[in-house]
């Protein structure tokens, strides 16, 4: 048994991890040693891909590509296979995958079962959009491959499935062609959340990539809103891969009530000072975090929760305000805070997270009951405003809440492998 | 391991790369994925034998007919269980012959055309198991000293000439071949890493190359323990 913690670091319990070194094995392996639940790069931040006391089937081995049309764009890989991997060498010829999240250092199988998306949602959809075919393979041996022709109610059910649904082994995806690796950006301060919902409103149309980070501890709620789109106009360098670490854990949090606000005001000002349009590499734009590895460890030893969420767009300047609110009255947070709209499109994943709406992502170092009193309170506005939280960085969501924000969850609990379980399941579905 | 190289040396490179192994079906997706990886390297399999001196000439001769080879990476092995070799002599002389007689002869075949040709840089795969033998694997730990002396009389033979030998330490990694290692919770060094490592030290010409670095010292240390205090310790 070892030790294994999720990006969340919030426990380090026990699990029997069984590397999936081969794809011939993979069905002796899960047919044997479980229940377990596939387990990729331990990048998402709760207990969705973890299975404490338990077997873990690392994904790790399942790393080749396997086979790219450079006419079609069709690219067949394993799911072990890192986002970082295919943009690497996809990139230089041509290519790039349509949808990333905030970090490429997770798997292909990671980014399928949590339907992943990224800062061009309103017109790229999600990671699932993209995939035209899975190859599944059930703990009785079972395999099935499944798209959104053929046996589509086991994609719907595997998009965003959370790994419960079988081990996902192979993926064929539709990448994207592209002249370069470049972005046109553009940086605009805003003062409050009218301004937030009249720049999204008005780059929605234009703009490729639109985000937004916002400082979570002013009442009016005021951030830096980022767009961009891919151009043809490069720098003549490429950046080079400087990497910072985060070498130990800090014995406390070094995001705290102290550097916080601080910490806050002087980014805002300093970005606003340099607002403006520029040129920046994808990697850079894209995955600002990936330079700095183990950023995680920042928050002490006892870990971070990050809690994100999506309400209906009509609910959305209320929703927000309301919980920048209690946030502020409670004093915790992080200046790990984004917001972003979504786009008006319905997801492929019966249990997808993004919804038509506004999307809120925060961190919070774990300080025990008072954090969790917090998510109470945002829990509720959540709940009122009919949304829902993302199961992927998710420790500790009331099952009702899930229950209400996931409505299909009924007809997906039909295509659950029996031999599949996690700290997910077992704390929102019972087993 | 030498999968992970061949993905470092085909990033970003035309390379024409010759893949051997024993089982084609086994080799066959690690050349998709190079093809997929660089579509201008020419990515070639070779199934063949691994055990027949005969076969393992014939292997290396139809490949070296081909054109001059700049590197060869002799990176094949199998991890067995020390009890099993000490219970059955069936087991112990296919460790012996698998991780040390096999590269031995794979080397010296590749040696005889890299002579001819007097350029060439050969890549041998020992272990720190061979540096000195322990209780817990010193079968495994014996073919792979056989590995490191033959390695230092190869380099001894081609000083002062155009043809390099490259012996690489790894410490233990986490590869297919212990697999059954990691379940245990056996610290293992990223295979990705330590193939990065390999492909610098091949690049410099490198001699010995403990991979990663810390395992010179270590070992080190585990070669001048006097007997008294060797003996005591369950490693």
């Amino acid at each position: 048994m070892k030790a294994i913690s999720s990006w969340g670091r919030l426990n380090a319990l026990p699990h029997q991890l069984i590397k999936l070194a081969d794809p011939d094995q993979v069905t002796d392996v899960i047919r044997q040693q479980k229940p377990g639940v596939a387990f990729g790069n331990g990048r998402s931040y709760g207990d969705v891909c973890l299975n404490p006391d338990g077997v873990l089937w690392h994904t790790g081995g399942l790393d080749r590509l396997i086979q790219f049309d450079g006419q079609t764009g069709r690219l067949v890989c394993g799911a072990g296979v890192l986002l970082r991997d295919i943009q690497r060498v996809m990139v230089p010829q041509g290519w790039i995958l349509p949808v990333t999240p905030g970090t490429q250092l997770i798997t292909v199988g990671g980014a399928i079962a949590n339907d992943v998306h990224g800062k061009n949602h309103h017109v790229l959809g999600s990671f699932g959009d993209h995939v035209r075919r899975i190859r599944l393979i059930r703990t009785d041996g079972q395999v099935i491959e499944c798209s959104q022709q053929q046996q589509a109610d086991w994609f719907a059910a595997t998009v965003g499935g959370m790994g419960l649904t079988g081990v996902i082994v192979e993926a064929d995806i539709q990448l994207r062609q592209i002249t370069g690796p470049w972005l046109e950006t553009e940086t605009l301060p805003y003062e409050n959340l009218d301004d937030f919902f009249k720049l999204a409103d008005d780059s929605e149309a234009g703009w490729e990539h639109t985000v937004s980070w916002i400082d979570c501890l002013s009442d009016k709620g005021r951030g830096l809103f980022m767009r961009a789109n891919p151009t043809d106009v490069g720098l003549p360098a490429e950046p080079k891969g400087r990497k910072l670490a985060m070498p130990l854990v800090p014995p406390v949090s070094l995001v705290n009530p102290l550097s916080l606000k601080p910490f806050n005001t002087l980014y805002y000002n300093l970005k606003k000072s340099k607002a403006g349009r520029s040129i920046s590499h994808y990697e850079g734009f894209s995955y600002p975090l990936d330079n700095i590895m183990e950023w995680n460890r920042m928050y002490g030893p006892k870990g971070f929760f990050q809690y994100q969420s999506v309400v209906p767009r009509e609910v959305g300047l209320a929703a927000v305000q309301a919980t920048l609110g209690e946030i502020a009255k409670s004093g915790q947070g992080s200046f790990l805070a984004v917001l972003k709209t979504f786009g008006d499109r319905q997801p492929v994943g019966m249990m997808s997270f993004p919804q038509p709406g506004v999307t809120l992502a925060l961190d919070f170092p774990n300080n025990g009951t008072k954090t969790l009193k917090l998510f109470e309170r945002m829990d509720a506005i959540v709940r009122e405003a009919g949304g829902r939280i993302y199961p992927a960085k998710d420790a500790r969501m009331p099952r009702d809440l899930f229950e209400q924000g996931y409505p299909r969850l009924n007809d997906f609990l039909t295509f659950r492998d029996p031999g599949i379980s996690s700290g997910l399941s077992r704390r929102l579905m019972g087993s | 391991m030498a999968e992970q190289c061949a993905r470092l040396w085909v990033q970003g490179n035309a390379v024409d790369l010759t893949l051997v192994g024993r089982s084609a079906g086994r080799i066959e997706p690690i050349a998709s994925d190079l093809r997929v990886r660089s579509p201008q390297s020419e990515i070639h399999v070779v199934e063949a034998e691994f055990l027949q001196p005969a076969t393992i000439q014939a292997t290396v001769d139809s490949i070296a007919a081909v054109g001059p080879v700049d590197v060869v990476l002799i990176a094949h092995g199998s991890l067995p269980e020390q009890t099993d070799c000490q219970n059955d002599l069936v087991a112990c002389h296919d460790a012996l012959v698998v991780n040390g007689v096999s590269p031995v002869l794979f080397a010296e075949a590749f040696a005889q055309h890299m002579a001819q040709a007097g350029s060439g840089t050969l890549v041998l795969i020992g272990s720190v198991a061979g540096d000195r033998g322990r209780k817990s694997n010193y079968v495994y730990g014996s073919a792979k000293g056989l590995v490191t002396r033959y390695a230092q009389g190869l380099q001894h033979r081609f000083a002062g000439t155009g043809v390099k030998v490259v012996l690489v330490k790894p410490g233990p990694t986490d590869t297919p071949m212990t697999a059954h290692l990691k379940s245990g919770g056996a610290k293992l060094a990223p295979v990705a890493d330590v193939a990065q490592q390999i492909v610098d030290a091949i690049g410099r010409g490198q001699a010995v190359a403990y991979v990663p670095g810390k395992w010179r010292v270590i070992m080190m240390v585990i070669r001048h323990l006097p007997a008294f205090v060797f003996n005591k310790l369950n490693i």
